[in-house]
């Protein structure tokens, strides 16, 4: 069987993690309690929210929140990934019947669950502060941020199989990600962007996570969207392949 | 059964260097096999060879009858491997890593708890591993290279950077592989290791093998010598000494003698000098050589240079 060993690595990978120090708290806690301050701050001080405001805090901000998640748990794929190799542990594992796919996927897996219940409790949180309620598709939406976190991890993938130690992996990843989001139409329609940052905008995935993200938050129909979808699709094999390619055990 | 082992002709080299070059040797069934040798030269990179992680440029190996590097996924099911400077999740537990480890092997995997009872990890099983001893740490290694109960047990470098009472913990541990009925197949560059395990061991320097043999019989092929060490107040001693059939040195140092000679008998003429002559001795120590001074002889260094 290819996946011997997943659901067992998965679980003592999620343990692991747990017995972190700030492990739980950092990844999970951390974000939902800045969250509540922000919504008790911002929430309360709006009587009449400005319609620019509103517009932001509905929908800029959720998916603001959802990247932000992702690429947090991308980045700490991209370590984790870099101290297992440098420490000799992915060496170790792959003198066993272990395959290396197994033990990438329960990785992801780990950082999906934690990365959707960190968004389950920001969603719990933001009912009282946030007028979002009822009518998100929060299914759909979850589809598509899973969507777009699959794809993004295979950038993550791809930044793991080239740092060269771990010390590098945190701070190269986020150079690499963090400034996608300036160019993503989060804050600044892709529109208005200066052309030479226009052409940018169009390479980078963010972009489409964006736009993908946006557009169901708003409950836009997923065929308005195929187009990011199948370009997140791309990403993700053409990383995935690049990854298998030159990932270092050693 | 024919060997567990065949090495043939292997050679790997990483850009200008030749790691190993020209390897041959085989293994046979049940036996605690070393290969011996100082760090870098060519030990660990031999073992990863013929454990499949990596592929040789050149020359055969064949283990349990497979091409580990094309099958390696078929022979890891039937083999254990120690790794040098392995380490494992910093905060996974004892017990875990032996239940993941036993989960992932197609066969069922032998009882975990008795394991680690045997290895003397029973009140450690619920330990972080990076609180865990150097000791504790290789042992907990070696019940993961047993976990699938393996037909041959690699083992690179087990007792480096252990203390003296760890290393003889370990040493029995090996000792009760084999008597299992498992060949063992171990690296070290430790000389009193391979003579006090191994009942027979590889001499590689240079990415190249000098010789291979049971460790008595490449010291009584490299090293003949014996030396004989004696205190005695005897006035004509020196003069006795050197009569003595097969003597090459008597060094003498007030009423103490280094008589050094060749052959098995050269201790018994030693003796038979002694009472013939009814000397009054008050000390008597012979001096054997040991692999070390085999190393010395082949390779004209010590294999800690």
């Amino acid at each position: 069987m290819m996946l011997r060993g997943l659901w067992k690595l998965t679980w003592i990978e999620i343990k692991i993690f747990l017995r972190e120090p700030l492990g739980a708290f950092g990844t999970i806690g951390f974000p939902v309690l800045i969250f509540l301050v922000l919504g008790r701050v911002v929430g309360r001080g709006q009587a009449p929210p400005s319609f620019a405001a509103t517009g932001f805090i509905r929908v800029g901000l959720p998916v603001l929140a959802s990247i932000l998640i992702t690429l947090s748990a991308v980045l700490s794929l991209v370590t984790i990934i870099s101290i297992y190799r440098e420490g000799g542990i992915l060496k170790r594992l792959r003198a066993t019947p272990l395959r290396p796919q197994t033990i990438l996927t329960a990785h992801v897996i780990v950082k999906l669950i934690l990365t959707a219940s960190t968004l389950a409790l920001m969603v719990l949180a933001g009912k009282r502060y946030y007028p979002v309620g009822v009518h998100v598709p929060f299914f759909s939406f979850t589809i598509a941020l899973l969507i777009s976190t699959w794809s993004i991890l295979s950038i993550g993938f791809l930044i793991a199989s080239i740092v060269p130690t771990a010390r590098f992996a945190q701070p190269i990843g986020a150079i690499i990600l963090y400034p996608m989001i300036a160019v993503s139409g989060l804050f600044v329609p892709v529109e208005s962007l200066p052309p030479a940052l226009h052409a940018v905008a169009r390479v980078v995935p963010l972009t489409y996570t964006v736009s993908l993200l946006e557009g169901i938050w708003k409950d836009e129909a997923w065929s308005a969207h195929m187009g990011d979808v199948a370009a997140l699709a791309v990403v993700f094999v053409i990383c995935t392949a690049l990854s298998a390619k030159v990932f270092r055990w050693e | 059964m024919g060997p567990v082992i065949q090495v043939s002709g292997v050679r790997k080299t990483y850009g200008p260097t030749v790691a190993v070059d020209e390897v041959s040797f085989e293994v046979n069934d049940g036996e605690i096999f070393g290969l011996i040798g100082p760090n870098g030269a060519g030990k660990t990179t031999t073992m990863e060879c013929i454990e499949g992680l990596r592929m040789p440029d050149r020359g055969t190996i064949s283990v349990l009858g497979l091409d580990p590097f094309r099958h390696v996924y078929k022979l890891q099911e039937r083999i254990g491997v120690q790794l040098q400077q392995a380490q494992l999740q910093k905060r996974i537990k004892v017990w875990e890593a032996v239940d993941l480890w036993a989960s992932l092997y197609q066969k069922k995997a032998i009882d975990g708890e008795n394991l680690l009872k045997q290895l003397g990890l029973a009140d450690k099983r619920g330990a972080w591993f990076m609180n865990l001893s150097g000791g504790q740490k290789q042992r907990l290694f070696i019940a993961l290279a047993l976990i699938n109960d393996p037909e041959v047990v690699f083992l690179d470098e087990l007792t480096t950077g252990l203390d003296p009472q760890s290393r003889r913990t370990i040493w029995d541990l090996v000792r009760g592989i084999r008597e299992h009925g498992k060949t063992v197949f171990l690296t070290t560059h430790l000389m009193e290791e391979a003579e006090r395990l191994c009942d027979r061991v590889a001499i590689i320097e240079h990415g190249r093998i000098i010789d291979i043999d049971t460790p008595e019989r490449l010291v009584d092929r490299h090293c003949p010598e014996r030396t004989v060490v004696l205190t005695t107040d005897d006035a004509v001693a020196e003069e006795r000494f050197r009569a003595i059939p097969g003597v090459e040195a008597v060094i003498c140092n007030d009423v103490r003698f280094t008589i050094r000679g060749r052959g098995d008998d050269f201790v018994t003429e030693v003796i038979h000098c002694l009472s013939e002559n009814r000397m009054r001795v008050t000390d008597f120590r012979t001096i054997l050589p040991n692999l070390e001074d085999v190393f010395l002889k082949l390779t004209g260094h010590s294999i800690r240079d």
